[in-house]
């Protein structure tokens, strides 16, 4: 796909990635790759397994060096800068697999979030707990995370995620491993954080239940490359993204 | 036989282990790092103590204030110049790296000082005891268990109260995690190092403090009591590097009471068919992580 993209790099309030590609040898696991998410937005990111969508959430987040293309946030480039300058520049992250300090509570989990932007260690309490209070999980500030049931696992990597303050926040597949009734506590929760924090959100999810019903707008990858974005409601009805994806859901329902 | 003076001592060893301990496993414990170079920042601190005390007027307390100095800026200068380079490349690359350091050091010593041992002057408080009981305790173990107790306070303080402590034991836990977070890597590994060689300093004031002179290769004895220490006691935690440091300390006490004189020789050798046996019903050491259960996917 040829990238006709407008020039946004100076787009503030805005995270702006401009055809990014990242090459492993053998495989284009991105592959020119063209969006933008803007402050308040809730933005799904889904496509087939393999499709690329951790793979650019990782580049993107300064895990992995981009092969080309350019990444912005708030019009500042942050392509193939380290993960903290990148943190520091208003992006945080969840992972697919929890990544808690399982030896830390709760409480310190967040805290150390809060602090690596240059709080005081009192101030970074205060800020902790405001994060938990507002997640709903105030109340385990003091259970050691590695004792967390799983289910609150992922809330606790979310309220530490938001603890940076985040102008963008990504959640690479927030509601795996969770039941029905987590994953709609969940759904509850995340819906409203974007126009609260005024933050951008961008999510990757298999559960296209959930995904539906929090994305204002979607963005599909297969094989590396865009095949379609949209409204929810319009991406569906995209031939190439039933055929490569909705397939079988689309026709079931 | 076990009498307070065997207590003492005991304890005093048991104390200096643990704060050897501790300085290789708070590098471990960020970086999985075995830092073979660890040994050589107590014998810069004995040659520290050696050259301030002997061409120097400087008194003894703040000679030795210098050599923890000196052990921590050589420590973190270690880690600039050679660790630092090789982090990303691989673990192995760190480890030669380490022993690279070490070989280094030790032949600087060997090269600008001598071969020989040196006699290092101790204060006056190192020759004298104190009657506790009835029994005649050398203030020399006295010192070292309060400083012992003083560091691990310290420490313990720092690490649950500070900013950097907190960032330090959540880069303990998942380092990699920790910089998505933004904490910057070097300001962790750097206050690592430097932690690392304040406590090879304050020990190398006490190991000196035992034998009164320093060599080249004084680094050796005490990086195998670190290490030895840190496996029994588990290489994940700090509480594991302190345990391990007392039990290495009263197995070699109990050793040198029980065995019959003819083996008293052989006592590292059986100090270690011990450390086999702990090691054969708890391979974790005997603190264990609770991290250390990796969750699979």
């Amino acid at each position: 796909m040829p990238d006709i993209s407008v020039t946004t790099s100076n787009h503030n309030n805005a995270l702006v990635i401009q055809g990014l590609c990242k090459h492993f040898v053998g495989l284009r696991a991105l592959d020119g790759v063209s969006l933008t998410l803007s402050r308040g937005e809730i933005l799904g990111l889904i496509g087939p397994n393999g499709s690329g969508k951790t793979t650019l959430i990782n580049v993107v987040t300064g895990l992995l060096p981009a092969t080309s293309g350019h990444v912005f946030v708030d019009g500042l480039e942050i392509t193939n800068k380290k993960p903290y300058q990148i943190a520091h520049a208003g992006l945080a992250r969840t992972f697919q697999t929890i990544r808690l300090f399982r030896e830390l509570t709760v409480l310190e989990n967040v805290e150390v979030a809060a602090v690596s932007f240059g709080l005081s260690r009192l101030q970074a309490r205060k800020r902790a707990l405001e994060v938990l209070e507002e997640i709903g999980i105030v109340r385990w500030a003091e259970m050691r995370a590695g004792a967390l049931p799983y289910g609150l696992e992922r809330r606790v990597e979310v309220a530490r995620a938001l603890a940076t303050q985040p102008k963008f926040l990504f959640l690479d597949e927030p509601a795996a491993g969770l039941n029905e009734e987590e994953s709609e506590e969940l759904l509850q929760t995340l819906m409203s954080i974007p126009e609260r924090k005024n933050l951008g959100m961008l999510i990757v999810e298999h559960d296209m239940h959930l995904i539906m019903r929090l994305c204002h707008r979607l963005h599909v990858l297969n094989y590396g490359k865009t095949i379609g974005e949209g409204a929810p409601e319009e991406v569906r009805r995209i031939p190439a993204v039933v055929q490569a994806y909705l397939g079988k859901s689309a026709a079931g329902g | 036989m076990i009498n307070l003076e065997f207590i003492i001592n005991t304890l005093s060893l048991g104390s200096l282990y643990a704060m050897l301990a501790l300085g290789l496993v708070i590098v471990y414990g960020i970086l999985r790092l075995v830092n073979f170079a660890y040994g050589e920042l107590i014998m810069i601190g004995g040659y520290t103590l050696y050259l301030l005390t002997g061409f120097t007027p400087l008194p003894w307390l703040f000679v030795a204030f210098l050599a923890v100095i000196v052990s921590m800026l050589t420590s973190l200068a270690t880690e600039l110049v050679a660790f630092r380079p090789v982090r990303e490349k691989s673990l192995t690359a760190m480890l030669i790296t380490s022993f690279a350091v070490s070989t280094l050091l030790q032949n600087a010593a060997l090269l600008i000082i001598s071969p020989r041992a040196r006699a290092v002057t101790l204060p006056q408080i190192f020759q004298k005891s104190v009657l506790i009981a009835g029994t005649d305790v050398p203030w020399r173990n006295i010192l070292t268990i309060l400083t012992s107790i003083f560091m691990l306070a310290l420490l313990t303080l720092l690490l649950k109260r500070t900013v950097l402590g907190i960032a330090l034991r959540a880069a303990a836990d998942n380092f990699r995690m920790t910089r998505m977070l933004g904490v910057p890597a070097n300001t962790v590994i750097s206050s690592a190092f430097a932690i690392s060689g304040i406590m090879a300093g304050i020990v190398s004031i006490f190991w000196i403090g035992r034998s009164a002179s320093v060599t080249p290769t004084l680094g050796a004895p005490p990086l195998l009591v670190a290490f030895v220490a840190t496996v029994i006691g588990g290489m994940r935690s700090l509480t594991g590097a302190v345990v391990g440091g007392f039990v290495y300390a009263i197995i070699i006490s109990l050793l040198g009471i029980f065995l019959p004189p003819d083996l008293l020789e052989f006592r590292e050798a059986f100090m270690f068919v011990f450390v086999i046996i702990i090691l054969l019903f708890r391979p974790e050491g005997l603190i264990r992580s609770k991290t250390s259960v990796e969750r699979v996917g």
